[in-house]
């Protein structure tokens, strides 16, 4: 089925709970409300005609700070061969959406894994955990507006005075390449030892 | 579901522990047994102990034979392991943070280090998913064939690697050595094209960092004739093997609907027996220009998608690897400039985003990248294929002995530099 009839029928299926169809998009994808992504994953696996049998992949991205967070899906069915995705938007605070970790294995550990990186909650997830990061690690690393916690178990974090002092240092190549910043980014040297255009983020 | 084979009664040879209720069968219905699995997950973690005498015993993250730093907890009752729970993140260093604060082209080499042992194929699939995003659909011929001919070789690098360090895991040391010879002269060859042996930086957005220096694709032949005699070798050495296929024909059972529900992708998903491969079926590139098979596990010595079957799709795909080379070596073309497809500027539409999987070694690796109009990515997500192989280890794991967490470990093939990235 192509991705246009997909939505069709998800449209006639959940009437306002789509919220809207790219379907000039590169990979076609459905906004889905966030209380009814299980029920709408829960139809797209079971339907005998869309059937789509494995979640390949399942991320998170951030709209920008102070915006809200979305999740994506990509489903593919082996049975039929066509792809589907469908995003969801939650807040920044206290964001979360219905678990399908019950429907494919694999989003158990996906989901695990944006819970960790972007700090929505998964509800009915049956181990949500942090994987990647440490237990007791604070913030969620991916949001754009995370500041890396001052100190880990005793040990420093940021390197503060490299933070602060990041021109100057820019200017000492000996130093500055060993800098790695998250909010500004390193010029780029080329092969003359001139430092490239600065892009404008 | 015919067209996933013969299923047979896989789950006769699959034994399940739960708590209480001794060994049990699980329903042929993947969805119940998820529920099952899930209950008795909650129950273990709320109670916090396990009755009887179960022992909680970490495998690694130091175990030579996690192949990384790979940390399992299993819960055992005497020699039974009863439950698996993987812990990853030592080796985390977050790509995907790292890519939204570099160009386009500057986060190629940290796709390098995402799955070390398959560098090219990591190059490759996120210059696909990248071309795709800024709308570059024809390159050179030169260029598709030089990234096809390096993806093959690097195809057959790592499942050398990886066949040979599953024999090292049952106890045959004199393959892995094998192996090893031939994985140099497949990094020498690479050496020689790109200047690096491990990690290379080759493949570009829209081209190649450099051009194939001549006389590199007669040495690439005479290497695969070679290459070709010793897979004889190896197979009379270690696949005909009775006591290495007594040892791994009846563990780490995967049933190919846990399979696709669990994500398997790869040689651990054709090793259950369905016949899916990316190459093939959704082929990117130029690969609908060549002759090759889909190897799948067969159950010829048990159960099928068990751990000889994964080792033994490895085999067969070095096998078609050749094969595609053997086509693409001699029709690569001798002119034409590597770099000249290269875009000026990539920048594209803010919001524009776009997922591409493609076949690396270990299963498909997809890249979702997306844009915010300038020229550093939004996001670029890693869809790691080991990631899910390590999160399915429980599921092939349960009811087996400890010394078969080895193969089972083994048989699915991590790299942790690709489940942590």
């Amino acid at each position: 089925m192509t991705p246009e009839l997909i939505a069709e029928k998800l449209q006639a299926r959940f009437g306002d709970k789509i919220l809207e169809f790219a379907k000039d998009a590169i990979n076609p994808v459905a906004k889905v409300a966030p209380d009814a992504v299980h029920d709408v994953c829960k139809f797209l696996k079971d339907d005998a005609e869309l059937y789509f049998d494995m979640c390949h992949n399942l991320s998170g991205y951030d709209l920008g700070a102070g915006k809200n967070l979305a999740v994506i899906y990509h489903l593919f069915s082996f049975k039929h061969q066509h792809w589907f995705a469908i995003k969801a938007e939650v807040p920044r605070e206290g964001g979360h959406l219905p678990t399908v970790a019950l429907l494919w294995r694999t989003a158990e550990w996906h989901e695990r894994e944006v819970f960790d990186l972007y700090g929505i909650r998964f509800d009915g997830n049956p181990d949500l955990r942090r994987i990647l990061c440490p237990d007791d690690w604070e913030g969620w690393p991916l949001r754009k507006d995370y500041v890396v916690q001052e100190y880990y178990h005793g040990i420093r974090v940021p390197y503060k005075e490299d933070w602060n002092n990041f021109d100057t240092l820019a200017a000492n190549p000996e130093r500055g390449h060993f800098v790695f910043q998250f909010e500004k980014r390193l010029p780029v040297v080329n092969g003359n030892g001139k430092a490239a255009e600065k892009s404008n983020q | 579901m015919s067209t996933f084979g013969a299923l047979g009664n896989i789950f006769k040879k699959q034994r399940y522990y739960f708590e209480g209720e001794g060994e049990m069968v699980v329903d042929l219905d993947p969805s119940a047994a998820l529920d099952q699995r899930r209950d008795e997950l909650i129950k273990a973690r709320q109670s916090g102990n396990f009755p009887g005498d179960d022992m909680i015993v970490n495998m690694g993250p130091q175990h030579p034979s996690t192949h990384g730093v790979l940390r399992l907890e299993l819960v055992l009752d005497g020699e039974i392991v009863k439950k698996v729970t993987p812990h990853i993140g030592y080796l985390h260093r977050n790509f995907e943070k790292h890519a939204e604060n570099l160009g386009w082209n500057e986060i190629i080499p940290y796709t390098d280090r995402l799955d070390y042992l398959a560098a090219m194929n990591m190059n490759h699939g996120y210059c696909l998913a990248v071309e795709k995003l800024l709308g570059i659909k024809e390159l050179p011929k030169k260029v598709e064939y030089i990234r096809v001919i390096c993806a093959e070789f690097m195809r057959i690098s790592s499942h050398l690697m990886a066949v040979g360090t599953f024999g090292l895991d049952v106890g045959a040391i004199t393959p892995f050595l094998w192996a090893f010879r031939d994985r140099e002269r497949i990094l020498d060859l690479f050496e020689w094209i790109s200047g690096a042996r491990l990690l290379y930086n080759y493949i570009w957005i829209g081209g190649l960092s450099r051009d194939m220096p001549s006389g590199w694709i007669k040495q690439a032949t005479e290497f695969l004739d070679e290459l070709e005699r010793n897979m004889k070798e190896f197979n009379r050495l270690l696949s005909g093997n009775q006591i290495f296929i007594k040892r791994a024909a009846e563990v780490g059972v995967l049933p190919p609907e846990v399979a696709i529900n669990c994500g398997a992708t790869g040689p651990v998903l054709r090793g259950s027996g369905i016949k899916w491969d990316c190459r093939k079926d959704e082929p990117y590139s130029i690969y609908p220009q060549f002759e090759f098979e889909i190897p799948v596990g067969e159950g010829r010595y048990g159960p099928m998608g068990s751990a000889f079957d994964r080792y033994w799709v490895r085999i067969r795909e070095i096998e078609e690897a050749i094969k595609i080379l053997r086509q693409a070596l001699p029709q690569c073309p001798e002119q034409g400039d590597v770099k000249e497809a290269i875009p000026r500027r990539m920048k594209t539409a803010a919001g524009a985003e776009c997922y591409v999987r493609s076949e690396a070694p270990r299963g498909e690796i997809g890249f979702y990248v997306r844009s915010n109009g300038s020229d550093i990515p939004d996001r670029v997500r890693c869809r790691s294929s080991c990631f899910v192989h390590v999160s399915l280890l429980d599921e092939i794991s349960r009811g087996c002995m400890v010394a078969d967490m080895i193969l089972n470990i083994g048989s699915i093939d991590i790299v942790l530099g690709e489940v942590d990235r």
